[in-house]
This record gives structure tokens, sequence and C-alpha cells, in this order.
């Protein structure tokens, strides 16, 4: 039970190393990319010059930032097969056609116009160039959504049957349209507008902060903006109506995201709490909470019935025999409360940046430039808890109601292998991680730009 | 046509597609370190590949994701049974791939210096474990009855699929500067000729082998006849010598051609020989996974098939538009940077 148990918790660490690490630069790209494309759009239809200089200032931070994604994706696609080969025969029937699809319908796409992007600016005409880096985005768009259909089926699974013990498609409409999915997706689109809006700004507030080039930037800062506080705000509303589909989809998972031990109605939201993670101790000794407002979250009714841990777990019992079905509770708790506490100091920060640009304030307000520049980091820290809330929250199965994750790894793959495996990705994503945080710096720092004379010989020349 | 055998086609095709592809922009970055002789050329070298070699990569990634998606037990067994190897292969990936965007970022020879040869190491390890690997579904590794790998990292090399990974550095050596003669121009040009000839005869000399010895581990582990597996052996062997032939009378065009064509008949020439298996088992001939054991179920196979018949012809479509986009010579004139057009206002 030990080695197994060993195996199977190593197979985990790697795969949340592995898939948070990568996270940190997708999202990025998803919402750096069509700020770029609007840059572009915008020095192409009117011809001002310092509109070019921006979408090269940051097109060259999205090019650092895709390099790391883009290597780091594959290792995502191999990782099913390498540590989790019961779980790929399980669910490739299923799981793998969206895999496949996103391969050969997005990130296919993705990927060739990139290349014609970088270095097309010399050799297709210029609406021509421009539309390439619109493909672009549409590719990584589509990408995302065939990557949150498949691990929305493992939170919520659709249009499948179960035959020979092995799930296999039985509607791929089901599976496309996935409510959960869908929800999912656009969670996921606004969080990369999210991480793209605050990047950007918080570059421009560092400029603003040393002085430099305070004319140029302040045209970024301003659309930085004004994707910045719609989609801030949209997101504490989207997110609020994922949670629904959670709670419909993974009871045990909202319940553990609340902490809420057993059944309530109407149910107060536990804004802070202090004890109360474990079954020996249910009763946190300090709390602070917002009457139904839980109910409202996760049902859409003030007077909603939200489950408890105690009872989901005796309901999974009788239907699936004995064993511990409730996820790391203390874990989950946290992990939504910084994601969301996040979500809301996002979107007050850009509100309040909205502001200060309105009254013209925003190249005087240092105190709010030093906020935004350190601010970068909050859409990090809330996608990487999101994702934690997401995974970890469904333990402990890998498919919901399905295939458990202590069942599901490569039985051929020794804990030996195992850890040579997880130290290699460790060493290695840390040296990229180092280089790539240097690199990106480095090309956002203040006296990076390009002077205005060197510009019009943008062809990459290595 | 039965769509478990349409699948394993499509499996073939689609590594044939990325080892021509991926195969020039390998070779190029194997002779890195050898064929330039200064920073500008390394540059023109680079750049040669620049543009195409992230579309070229995806073919490895729609493999992978179609391996998953139209035979999982295969992809299942493979990928955990081949573990460090693939964690190789990661490896060269992964420090290839951000090579080609990280060496411009500094100006300083010891960091341009490093990313070459992350990309040459990258190209050359890549190359050689694929080789090894896919020699080693046909040559077999020990499989248990319950499908899973049984052995261990060292199984993975016996003198045919070493050979296997050898003759895939000397092809991608070869097939990249045939390329490299085709894109670059005056000196480097000439360089890149000169590597033809000498990689030419090793390279013939390597496949013709190798393809031979894969007819004989056909018969031999595979339970097949020696037809029909003879044929893409065949066709391959002729491919190089012509290539070899071609390069002789400097005909770079035909060359280049001629190794396409070889290294697409050597992926022909292991799927053939493999059919009906997938991976043979070299512990219980009975273990083996074949197309029917290891492939999804009809529906899944029928809808996968409608999105590649929409889709293949489409990349297909787009990423030769990007090869006729970057036609010009690396380092002629044609390249040089021109100003960028400036946009007319509200041309948009």
């Amino acid at each position: 039970v030990t080695v197994a148990s060993t195996v199977v918790d190593l197979a985990r660490a790697q795969f949340a190393t592995t898939s948070i690490y990568h996270f940190l630069f997708v999202p990025l790209t998803l919402g750096l990319g069509p700020l770029v494309a609007i840059m572009q759009t915008i020095w192409h239809r009117t011809g001002n010059d310092a509109w070019l200089r921006l979408t090269r200032f940051f097109g060259t931070l999205l090019l650092i930032n895709v390099a790391i994604g883009v290597a780091t994706g594959l290792v995502q696609e191999f990782e099913f097969g390498m540590n989790w080969s019961v779980y790929s025969r399980f669910v490739g029937n299923v799981f793998g056609a969206p895999l496949a699809v996103e391969g050969l319908a997005a990130f296919a796409l993705e990927s060739t116009f990139l290349g014609l992007w970088i270095f097309g600016w010399n050799r297709l005409s210029p609406r021509l160039h421009l539309a390439t880096i619109w493909i672009v985005v549409v590719g990584s768009w589509l990408s995302a959504y065939f990557i949150l259909v498949a691990n929305s089926w493992m939170q919520h699974p659709v249009g499948y049957k179960i035959v020979d013990g092995e799930a296999q498609l039985t509607s791929v409409w089901a599976l496309l349209s996935n409510n959960f999915a869908l929800r999912a997706y656009l969670h996921t689109i606004l969080a990369g507008l999210i991480f793209g809006s605050i990047v950007v700004l918080g570059v421009c507030c560092w400029h603003f902060l040393r002085g430099h080039e305070v004319d140029l930037f302040r045209n970024a800062a301003k659309l930085a903006l004004i994707v910045a506080v719609p989609v801030t705000a949209l997101q504490l509303v989207v997110g609020n109506r994922f949670g629904e589909a959670v709670t419909s989809a993974q009871s045990m998972k909202i319940a553990a995201s609340e902490a809420q031990w057993n059944t309530c109605e109407p149910c107060p939201f536990s804004l802070f709490q202090i004890g109360g993670f474990s079954k020996d101790d249910e009763t946190p000794s300090l709390s602070i909470t917002i009457p139904r407002l839980l109910s409202y979250m996760a049902t859409g009714s003030f007077d909603g019935q939200v489950q408890g841990l105690n009872q989901l777990q005796a309901q999974e019992q009788s239907k699936f025999g004995p064993g511990n079905y409730m996820p790391n509770v203390m874990v989950i708790y946290w992990s939504m409360r910084v994601m969301a506490f996040a979500g809301v100091l996002m979107f007050l920060i850009a509100a309040l940046g909205a502001w200060l640009y309105w009254k013209k304030k925003l190249e005087q307000a240092r105190w709010f430039q030093w906020t935004a520049l350190v601010a970068i980091a909050l859409p990090f820290i809330a996608a990487t808890a999101g994702w934690i809330l997401t995974e970890m929250g469904r333990q402990p199965w890998i498919v919901q109601g399905l295939l458990k994750t202590s069942e599901a790894n490569s039985p051929s793959v020794s804990t030996i292998w195992l850890g040579i495996s997880l130290g290699f990705f460790i060493t290695l994503y840390v040296v990229l991680g180092v280089v790539d945080f240097v690199l990106m710096r480095r090309y956002a720092r203040p006296d990076r730009l390009a002077p205005q004379e060197e510009l019009p010989a943008p062809a990459v020349t290595y | 046509m039965d769509l478990q055998i349409l699948w394993f086609v499509l499996i073939a095709v689609l590594w044939s597609g990325y080892f021509l592809l991926e195969g020039f922009d390998f070779g190029v970055g194997m002779l890195l370190p050898f064929l330039p002789k200064d920073e500008r050329e390394r540059g023109q070298m680079f750049e040669t590949i620049g543009p195409v070699w992230d579309g070229n990569e995806v073919w490895l990634v729609i493999a992978g994701g179609a391996t998953f998606a139209a035979f999982p037990a295969w992809y299942g067994t493979m990928f955990s049974g081949f573990y460090l190897a693939l964690l190789l292969v990661l490896f060269f990936l992964i420090v290839r791939v951000v090579s080609f965007e990280w060496r411009e970022k500094s100006e300083s020879p010891g960091w341009r210096t490093v990313w070459m040869w992350a990309n040459t190491v990258g190209s050359f390890g890549a190359s050689l474990i694929w080789g090894v690997g896919l020699s080693n579904l046909l040559y077999g590794v020990p499989i248990n009855s319950s499908g899973d790998f049984s052995g261990t990292f060292w199984d993975l090399f016996t003198g045919y699929t070493v050979l296997g990974g050898v003759t895939i550095v000397l092809l991608f050596a070869f097939h990249g500067s045939t390329f490299l003669t085709l894109r670059t121009t005056g000196d480097l040009c000439e360089r890149a000729a000169g590597a033809t000839r000498r990689l030419s005869v090793v390279a013939a000399l390597a496949v013709a082998g190798f393809l031979s010895w894969t007819v004989a581990v056909a018969v031999d582990r595979n339970d097949k006849d020696v037809f029909p597996p003879i044929v893409p052996a065949a066709l391959g062997i002729a491919a190089v010598a012509l290539a070899l032939l071609f390069v002789l009378g400097r005909r770079s065009g035909w060359a280049f051609v001629m190794t396409a064509l070889a290294t697409v008949l050597w992926v022909a020439t292991i799927f053939t020989s493999l059919y009906p298996r997938v991976m043979v088992s070299s512990t219980d001939f009975a273990n083996s996974l074949t197309v029917e054991s290891a492939s999804s179920a009809h529906y899944t196979l029928a809808v996968m098939s409608v999105v590649a018949a929409i889709f293949l012809p489409l990349v297909l479509l787009y990423q030769g538009w990007t090869y006729h986009v970057f036609r010009a010579r690396v380092g002629g004139d044609e390249v040089l940077p021109q100003p960028v057009a400036p946009p007319t206002a509200g041309s948009g």
C-alpha cells in the first residue's frame, strides 16, 4: 500500500508541478496576444508609429512567454501516457479526441501563423501581416477551448457510456457543449484577458515610475485599463456562475471550498476562519461570515441549500463503497479564497487606475504605480490557486465518479523513475523560469525600448 | 475502409509528416557547430528554419494526440513503457524550443554559443531517440499479459534499434544539408553542398542496411512475410541511392526530394512491417498490442475521421503557403530588411 501510494503521490506531484507551471505562461499568451493584435490594428488604421513601437515592445514579451508555454505544453501531452497509463486507456476514447482536435485545428494554426507573424514583417503586405497575429489569437483561444473540453470531462463526464471497463464516446456534441466546459472556458478566457491587461498596466506603470516614454506608455495604459475594468468585473460574475456549475456537478468540491461540514439552508459565506478544517475540529475558533451569500453563490438563490461534507461523504459511501471521498478541506478552502480575493483586488486596482486616468493623475500617482507594478503577481497567484481548487477539489477522483486517482497511474512506472522525472522537471523548470524571468524583466525595462530612429527594421535578424 | 486501419495509416502519415518536416530542422540544428564560419552565417542557418520549425513540430503534437484518441491502449503502453527515453526526448525538445527564441536575446558570444549547442544537442538527441523508439515498436519490448511494459530502460537498446537511431540521425543530417543547399547562398551554400556529399554515402549505407534488416526483423519477430514490407524498404533504399546520385550530379532540388522520400519511406517500412500489430511483445508474442485490440470504438474513430478530413488538408494548405512566403534564400539580396511599408490610414 505504501509503495503504491508513493507512486501515485509522486505522479500527482509531478502533474501538479508541470501543469501549474505550464499555466503560468498559457493565460498570458491568451491575453497578451489580443492586446498586441489590437495595438497593431490601431497602428495599421492610424499610421501612428507610437502603436508600432508598442506592438513590437509587447510583442517581444509575448514571444518570450510563448516559447516557454509551447515547450512545457509538450510535457502535458506526454505525461498522461507516461504517468497515467490506466487513466489513458480508460478515457482515451473520449478525452483523447479533444486533445487530438486541439493539435489539428488550433495549435497548428497558432504555431504556423506565429512564425509568419515573427518573420513576416517585410514579406507580407501590412494587412496580411496584421491578419496573421489575429489568426494566432484565434488559434490560442480555440486551443484553450479544446483543452478545457477535455479537462471538464474529468470534472463532469457527459456523452459517454462504459463498455468493458472503458469510457466510450456516445455524443461528441454533448462533449463539446458540456455546460461545465463552456463556463470553464469563459472563466479561463477572462482570466487570460486579466493576465494580459494587468501585466501591460504594470509594465506601463513601471515606465511612469522612471519617467520613461510617458507619452508612449500612456496609450498602452489606457488600452490596458479599457480591457481590465470590464473583464475583472465580469470575471467576478462569471466566476460566481461557474461556482453554480460546480455545485451541481461536484457538490463535494463546493462543500470543501467552504469548509461546510453540515448541510445548511440558508448558508453564510465564510470570508476568513481559523480552525474548522478537519473532522475532529469542525467548528472554527474564529470566523467572519456574510449571511446567505454562500447560498446565492452556490445555487443562485439566497435561500438555497448547500450540502455539507458529512452528508456528502455518507452519500458517496453508500454509492461507491467505503472510503474517504473528501478532498483536503483546508487547501480547498484557502485556494478558493486566494483566487477570489485576488480577483476582487484586481478589479479594485483596475477601477482605481481608470479613475486616476480619467482625472489625469495616473502619471503622477506613484503609490498607484507601485501598486500596479506589484499587482503583476496577482493574476499568476489567482490562476494557480484556481487550478489547485479545480484539481485537488476533485480528489479522490481523477474522473469524477468514474475512476479514482489512486487506481489510474502507470503500473510499469516505478518510484525510482518517478523520482528521477520529478527531480528532472523541477530542475529544468527552475532554470527555464529564472532565464525567462530575467529576459522578461530585461525586455520590459524602461531603458529597453528601441529608440525611434531604429524602428523601421523590424525584421528578426538572428 | 475499416476505420481502425485508416487510423493506423493516418498515424503513420503523421509520423512521416513529422519526420519529413522536423527532420530537416533537426538536420540543420545538428550541422550548426560545423558549417558556419562566423556568427552571421550561424544566424542565417537559424533563419532558414526560424519561421517554420514551430509549425513543423505541431505534427508531433498531432501524432501524439491522435494516438491517444485513436489507440488509447497503444498510447498508454508506449508512453509509460518508453518512460525514460521520452523524458530525454522532452529534455532535448524543450531546450531546443527555447533556444530559437532565447539565443537572439543577447549579443554575448557565450550566451549565443550555449543556445546554439542547446539546439544542436536537442536536435541530435531527439532524432536518435525517435529512431530508437520507433524501431522498438517492431523489434519488440517486454510486454506482460495486462498490456504493460515489463522491461527496463536498457531493453530499448539492441543492435537493431540503435542502428535505427543512428540511421535517423544520419538521414536527418543529410536531409537538413540538402535543405540548406536550397535555402542559403554563397559560401555557406557551398559548404552545405560539401556536407551533403560527405553525408550522402554514410546515410545511404545506413538506410540500406537498416531497411534490409527491418524486413528480416518483420519476418523473424513479427510473423510477417517478406512481402509487403520489402516494397517500402526497396523504395526507401532506391530513394536514398538516387539522393546520392543527385548530390553527386549537383541537382540540389531533386536531392532534397529524394531525402524527403527516403525519410517518409523509413517510417512507411516500420509501419508496414508492424501491421496488424502496433507494438510487438518480445516476451510473449501473444501479448503484442494489435490495431484491433488497442483502438478506440467506432464512434470516436468516425468523429476523428471527419475532423481529420476537414483540418488535415487545411493545415497542409496554410503550411504550404508558409513555405511559399519564405521561399527566398537566406543571405541573398531579397531578404535584406526593408522598411515596413507605412500603412495608409483607413486601409484596414
